[in-house]
């Protein structure tokens, strides 16, 4: 089913006014609940000038929001690179015809999926330390717990991609006397991996979401920049967190679009999940994480 | 075209390679490890690492790129003492939580971050100081008529989660209701609008907060501290020599009015005059 | 192993999971409601509707979910002064259930829209041909049939809903995250055991979990 308008016939004379009633009786009650909710916060002085003065001032964006914003960049460009090498390393790894690969590549990944990610950056930073006897800096907690994470739902994605291409690739490639590791490289990852690539850039959106966990280690992102030490000099908590809010959704929302501008470029050539083995399968995609 | 995309994803994947790498030996690994401790490498790198908070007004406040506050002036106290320059101190910010094993790891030389001495501190590391003798208390609104402690019973009390002073509310009044938050300027707000009836943590960091433009007038610090919270400066367990050397800088700058001005520049901008620096009951490093 | 012991921790440890549980059982009721009602407002004839559910979604999914339950917290019960309870930590509870509901329902609804284009197109148009209104062959025809496709996604949208919990601790709820936090500091001499006890109870509910929903998925499934 393509289309949503198979579900309901084209309105007729009558279904046309019932829709416009229905439009406007709800039109009515959102603009009626957006104006209680903007009057509330008006009670509560939230639209006072002082609040939002501070947004007006250069430094505000200078020396706050714009560097936070670009340690969350920074830190989800990196994760994202870590989690693409993680993702296809451990799918190859879960794919391998030997135990001893497959196994613990399988549970490495069941694992990481299964722990939210801010235990993981919590335990990076404060136990890992003791392990390696070394510190581990707040940028590399959270770039190491989202690349456990992220790099685990590639993985997955990754492998569920490579197993829904057609069998006639590799027994092809095998078939021209192409080695193992041979018919992995050059046949069945590129195919994967242009087929995945929607989901390479949703995941990404994830990703950036997920860095504004790195408050619990102190990392100066967008939202411990913008939003807790914003609001100690200003003591204007919730107009900064509405400010902050709109700049996530801004640019994830550019990101989401790229990847359904990508999804709809690569159009027919999207992967089919296989249904033989649900659950590993195109479940991956959607996950929404923090 | 296949090759090329092929290309790309090594590419990508050996840039990532490359990166955890450079992760491995970052810039902090090597600093103030040095066995000759604080004094040695102010001598010899004429540089230092300071943790302090960033979320502190009046104490440690990080206002863009700057910190500032009486922490802040502590730590360039310290820091002429050893012969650094102010240029040279690299500022870390520090959360409650991770003070010890900053030190501990070497990520900083000093920590100068509202930082209680206790026993249990102790074992992990050295204190210096203390500069300040600061008290937990209660940050109400200008009209309350709570005035302390014993009248939290079925009140709703504002802290940090993990803090010294949320363990306390829980352990000594544990019929005081605890909201807490992972920064005290989100217990502000509900002090502000009543769904909190008091903030607790040491008075010095209520005061800032209180002295704070947006909430001037609106609260006070109701007075009546119930403990005493000795400000100390952590250095590695080991660093004896640094202590010792930290302790007669402090006490050279209780005696040339450089701590009084320290006090004047901060906190003691809303009129509050600078404490004594009781140099008699300064640590002995532990030895 | 000393850590958990100590029974006021092994307490504590166990009140942060049925916290974490009592949260994804309320928000994914909650999820499931909300998510299927968008979905069907995002395939409805009523444009505003359309354009409501996609808004919906567009803010949702795009938003940091510290954010949302930040937002649940601070926008409706301190300035719009919903109270859900007169204790501190249900209000808190009542809260996050609230913000983790509306952000997985975006979620949902996605899952629950692909779904529907599962079913082959002329399920409806056989529907619409023996005269079915668009609730009906929504709620009769083609729910039903998207309902088994859709049970892989849940499944993944369960088990972060789970994890997502933790993010509630953030307006001081205690708990699993907190906890950790919290026993990490003061025994700073476990930090491997106790990161061990946690993650593995989240890993021990959460992989069968998966398993569970791939099992079922499998099942089910539609085989075409």
């Amino acid at each position: 089913m393509s289309t949503s308008s198979v579900l309901y016939d084209h309105p007729g004379p009558r279904a046309k006014v019932r829709n416009t009633v229905l439009s406007v009786i709800f039109g009515v009650a959102l603009v009626g609940l957006v104006y209680w909710i903007y009057s509330k916060f008006d009670q509560a002085n939230q639209w006072e000038g002082w609040l939002w003065k501070p947004f007006a001032e250069p430094k505000t964006w200078t020396q706050f929001i714009l560097p936070g914003l670009w340690a969350t960049l920074k830190a989800a460009g990196v994760g994202m690179l870590l989690s693409l090498a993680f993702g296809i390393i451990f799918a190859v790894g879960r794919l391998s015809e030997h135990k001893w690969i497959s196994i613990p590549a399988g549970a490495v990944v069941e694992f990481f999926r299964a722990v939210p990610l801010l235990l993981m950056i919590f335990f990076v930073f404060y136990g890992l330390p003791y392990v390696i006897k070394q510190p581990v800096t707040a940028f590399w907690s959270v770039v190491i717990g989202l690349t456990l994470y992220n790099g685990s739902v590639l993985a997955e994605a990754f492998r569920a991609g490579i197993r829904s291409l057609p069998g006639g690739q590799s027994e092809a490639a095998y078939a021209i006397g192409m080695r193992k590791t041979q018919v992995m490289q050059l046949i069945l990852i590129p195919q994967a991996a242009r087929a995945m690539l929607p989901i390479i850039v949703s995941q990404l959106v994830v990703l950036l979401k997920d860095t504004a966990l790195g408050y619990i280690v102190a990392y100066p992102e967008l939202l411990q920049r913008g939003v807790n030490d914003l609001a100690a000099n200003y003591g204007n908590i919730i107009p900064a967190a509405m400010v902050i809010a709109v700049i996530y959704i801004i640019i994830n929302s550019i990101l989401t679009w790229f990847a359904g501008w990508l999804e709809r470029r690569t159009g027919t050539r999207r992967v089919r999940v296989p249904r033989q083995r649900a659950g590993t399968a195109s479940s991956t995609v959607v996950e929404p994480q923090g | 075209m296949r090759m090329k995309r092929m290309a790309a994803i090594a590419a990508a994947a050996g840039l990532a390679v490359t990166m955890a790498a450079c992760g491995g030996d970052s810039d902090e690994a090597g600093s103030g490890s040095g066995a000759t401790g604080i004094v040695g490498k102010a001598e010899s790198q004429k540089k230092l690492v300071i943790g302090v908070k960033a979320d502190q007004p009046g104490l440690g406040l990080q206002t863009g790129s700057q910190y500032e506050g009486f922490d802040i002036e502590i730590g360039k106290i310290i820091a002429k003492g050893l012969g650094v320059d102010a240029g040279n101190i690299e500022w870390k910010t520090t959360v409650s939580a991770n003070r010890e094993p900053f030190i501990e790891q070497g990520t900083v030389d000093l920590v100068v971050a509202t930082y209680t001495i206790n026993d249990e501190r102790k074992q992990k590391i050295n204190f210096a100081g203390p500069y300040y003798i600061a008290g937990q208390d209660l940050l109400v609104k200008s009209d309350s008529t709570l005035t302390g402690p014993d009248q939290l019973a079925g009140k709703t009390v504002c802290s940090v989660s993990g803090s010294t002073p949320a363990k306390r509310i829980q352990e000594n009044y544990p019929d005081a209701r605890l909201q807490q938050f992972d920064s005290y300027s989100k217990c502000l707000p509900l002090l502000d609008g009543g769904q909190v009836d008091a903030v607790t943590t040491d008075d010095i960091i209520l005061a800032g907060y209180a002295a704070q433009d947006q909430y001037a007038g609106k609260f006070k610090v109701v007075g009546s501290t119930f403990s005493d919270e000795p400000y100390g400066i952590g250095l590695k367990k080991d660093d004896t020599t640094g202590c010792e050397k930290v302790n007669e800088i402090l006490k050279a700058a209780a005696a040339d009015g450089s701590y009084k001005a320290a006090w004047d520049a901060t906190l003691g901008k809303s009129g509050t005059p600078a404490p004594e620096l009781d140099t008699t009951k300064l640590t002995h490093c532990g030895a | 192993m000393h850590v958990f012991s100590d029974p006021k921790n092994f307490d504590a440890f166990l009140s942060s999971f049925l916290w974490i549980l009592k949260l994804t059982g309320a928000s994914a009721v909650g999820a499931l409601v909300l998510g299927v009602l968008l979905a069907a407002m995002r395939v409805s004839p009523v444009p505003v509707l359309r354009g409501f559910g996609a808004a919906w979604v567009n803010i949702f999914r795009n938003t940091p979910l510290t954010l949302v339950i930040f937002f649940c917290y601070f926008g409706l019960f301190v300035t719009l002064g919903l109270s859900l309870s007169q204790d501190l930590f249900l209000n808190i509870y009542w809260l996050g259930v609230i913000g983790l509901s509306t952000y997985t329902a975006a979620f949902v609804c996605e899952a629950v829209r692909s779904g529907i284009n599962t079913v082959p197109t002329g399920q409806a148009e056989a529907a619409r041909a023996i005269g079915l209104t668009f609730a009906q062959t929504l709620r009769i025809v083609v729910l039903p049939q998207a309902a088994r496709s859709v049970i892989a996604p849940f499944g993944s949208i369960l088990i972060a809903l789970c994890k997502n919990a933790t993010i509630v601790g953030t307006i001081g709820l205690m708990e699993s995250s907190s906890v950790m936090k919290d026993l990490i500091n003061f025994n700073g001499d476990a930090v491997i055991p106790i990161f061990l006890v946690f993650a593995g109870t989240f890993a021990a509910i959460l992989i069968p979990t998966g398993y569970f929903f791939g099992w079922l998925a499998n099942r089910l499934a539609v085989k075409r």
